[in-house]
């Protein structure tokens, strides 16, 4: 199985497969060519709930895989088992791993500081370095990285969470830059304020938008060559302006 | 490794390219492969037919060579690399033409054997494969020359089988006789699809080679308004007497090229439509009996080389589809569909299909056919193809694999009720499944 013109995949790997954004790029991509997906995540009773609304949206093979983003040294097994499941070469794989964690918490405690950089970067970079000789040997393939606009430019309200996104942005920017000629393919999302269930409770920043926006954007996104793809779209051009804002004024502004 | 795409550029993936010059490395090269082997010509196929992910393409433009014209018969053996265009350089200025040529001369013998390829007079003459007499065919359990007659199911599973049955090295064809090297063409526009496909249910028989262009932007009253051009090749009272034949222009490598990659949108339903318009008001109402030359009449999109770039970065797909009889209708609803959509697609081509040949996989069916060219870009086209996808279903119908690049697998078992007999003809030729590509797998195939 492979892609077709319009870049839609067959063969689906979701590692983080209970995240709603995740989920719902998913569920687009089985209303259209996708049929086999390995669901990878943590709380099996959502990646069956998913699973189940994959089914739906035409998807003919769902298999969930579990995984813990707390032990990155077992993120080259679970990709082994993804791809294994998978039965074949995989289309497209979606990482959408991280952890929020609660900054007022974890910025004085070292081992939940730890649980959300190793949620948020070094599952993820373990589970990447893992899956990207095994795509490059398929000669196809497309990668889509869940980053964040809190990487972009990291705030003080959090910056562990966005440390870490910062990290594992700029770690994706040079393996795309790896990829070139590979006939494998990376591509980073970067939305910003999401309404789901990782911020449920917390007030909106600006430009928010919901999950079914950011689902729209990484659709468009994939059948592109566009290495960054923002949701909302215009914020590409508001983060232009805003890395250009002084600290002392950045630490000043809603959000 | 290299990446490769189709003529339609929109699926590329990264292969090993071999380039074999007999048949002793393409049997090595089956026995070593271990992640899927495909073979390639010139590229033409639109999708992903001549391509393998990962695995080896097996370049064939180094099986060429071009045997003597055998005059009484007009049978000549060819490397399957070999290049209509090569072939008629040379078979043309002797007299003979091929008996069934595509729209391009940008094609080699085994390709045009992988899809079986068709002409403007496939409701004379059939498909490309009724006019192989042999060919020689190297698999994974080894080499055997088959045809018609000896071993008729490898022979008709390989034809229109997009190269899944086996590596074609070697054909041997029977040409058809030429007393010049023009054509007497009669062109007629018809103001829209009813006039058309009236005129062409009637007239074809008496013409050899009979196409329609249509304006698939052209709505209402116009729609599906075309320019049908039919003719018959000229004999030498056709001609005064000191006409001779020569190598058919343009020359081979092109008068014209695309030196870039187009921008994204240079073709757009603007500059379609009035390219369309242009096209149409040009041609004459009625002309009868117009000579004209061989590669006018049957290649004119050869004279640029490379259009295929003018799509720009995202790149073309097109839709052929294949009706019976009692589909016509469908015919109108795929136009209509079109020019309703606002999909941009240039000027599509409207033929008649004979009966078909054995071919497993063989495209043609006896009906009606038509093409349609369209850039990758409109949100709405993919959903557009799948609606058009049921309704060819629906009628008995199909797509040509040559062309594809999106269809629905599901669709496919339906198109191609012979499926099964390929399956049991690759199991035995092929048993560790080495022969593949990426629309092959994409397909489920």
């Amino acid at each position: 199985m492979v892609q077709d013109a319009f870049g839609n995949p067959q063969r689906l790997v979701v590692l983080g497969g209970s995240s709603d954004i995740a989920r719902a790029i998913a569920v687009r991509l089985c209303r259209e060519r996708a049929r086999t997906v390995v669901l990878a995540g943590r709380r099996e009773p959502l990646l069956d709930d998913a699973a189940a609304e994959l089914r739906e949206a035409g998807a003919t093979s769902v298999v969930t895989v579990k995984f813990d983003a707390g032990e990155p040294s077992r993120a080259a097994r679970t990709i082994d088992e993804c791809l294994e499941a998978a039965g074949g070469p995989v289309d497209l794989v979606i990482l959408a791993v991280g952890a929020l964690g609660d900054q007022a918490l974890d910025e004085d405690d070292a081992a939940r500081a730890l649980e959300v950089v190793n949620a948020t970067y070094t599952w993820p970079v373990a589970a990447l370095s893992a899956l990207r000789g095994r795509l490059v040997a398929q000669g196809t393939g497309r990668i889509l990285v869940l980053s964040s606009v809190a990487g972009v430019r990291v705030r003080r309200a959090n910056y562990l969470y966005g440390g870490a996104k910062a990290g594992l942005d700029a770690t994706c920017v040079g393996m795309a830059e790896s990829l070139r000629g590979t006939g494998v393919a990376l591509q980073i999302l970067r939305p910003g304020f999401v309404r789901s269930k990782m911020t449920a409770g917390r007030p909106d920043a600006p430009f928010a938008t919901d999950v079914d926006a950011v689902a729209e954007v990484a659709i468009a996104g994939l059948s592109s060559a566009q290495p960054v793809l923002w949701s909302p779209p215009l914020l590409r051009y508001v983060f232009f302006v805003l890395g250009l804002v002084p600290q002392a004024i950045w630490r000043r502004l809603p959000g | 490794m290299s990446s490769l795409t189709g003529w339609g550029r929109t699926q590329p993936s990264i292969a090993t390219v071999v380039t074999p010059a007999n048949e002793h490395d393409v049997l090595d090269i089956l026995a070593r492969a271990t992640k899927g082997v495909i073979a390639r010509g010139l590229g033409r196929s639109y999708g992903d037919a001549a391509q393998v992910a990962g695995g080896t393409v097996i370049d064939g433009l180094g099986l060429g060579g071009i045997g003597p014209i055998d005059e009484a018969t007009g049978e000549v053996t060819v490397g399957a690399g070999t290049s209509l265009d090569a072939l008629l350089s040379i078979s043309v200025p002797k007299g003979w033409f091929i008996a069934v040529s595509p729209g391009t001369r940008q094609v080699t013998v085994g390709g045009a054997i992988a899809a079986d390829v068709h002409g403007k007079n496939h409701h004379r003459d059939g498909a490309f494969c009724e006019h192989v007499r042999s060919l020689r065919l190297v698999t994974p359990t080894g080499a055997m020359t088959v045809g018609p007659t000896d071993e008729p199911d490898v022979f008709w599973g390989t034809a229109g089988a997009m190269g899944l049955t086996g590596i074609v090295t070697e054909a041997t064809l029977r040409l058809l006789p030429i007393e010049t090297d023009r054509l007497v063409v009669d062109t007629d526009r018809c103001r829209d699809l009813d006039a058309l496909m009236a005129a062409m249910a009637t007239g074809d028989e008496d013409h050899r080679y009979s196409v329609a262009w249509v304006d698939c932007m052209a709505t209402g009253a116009r729609l599906g308004r075309a320019v049908l051009t039919r003719g018959n090749h000229a004999c030498r009272v056709d001609l005064d007497a000191t006409a001779q034949l020569r190598e058919p222009a343009p020359s081979r490598s092109g008068l014209l090229r695309v030196p870039w990659v187009a921008p994204k949108g240079l073709l757009n339903r603007v500059s379609i439509r009035a390219f369309n318009e242009a096209w149409f008001r040009r041609a004459p109402r009625h002309r009868r009996d117009e000579l004209v030359s061989l590669g006018a009449f049957f290649h004119p999109l050869d004279f640029v080389t490379d259009w295929n770039l003018l799509y720009g970065p995202r790149g073309v797909v097109q839709y052929q589809l294949a009706v019976p009889d009692t589909g016509g209708d469908t015919v109108r609803r795929a136009i209509e569909l079109l020019a309703t959509s606002g999909v941009p697609s240039f000027l599509a081509v409207l033929k008649r299909f004979g009966p078909s040949d054995p071919g497993f996989l063989s495209f043609p069916i006896e009906g009606w056919t038509l093409a349609l060219d369209m850039p990758v870009g409109p949100a709405q086209l993919p959903g557009v193809l799948d609606r058009l996808d049921e309704l060819v279903v629906a009628d008995g119908g199909r797509v040509y694999l040559a062309k594809d690049a999106r269809l629905d697998p599901r669709h496919l078992p339906a198109m191609y009720p012979r499926l099964d007999e390929l399956a049991s003809l690759r199991a035995r030729l092929d048993p560790r499944g080495v022969l593949t590509s990426d629309l092959a797998r994409r397909l489920g195939v």
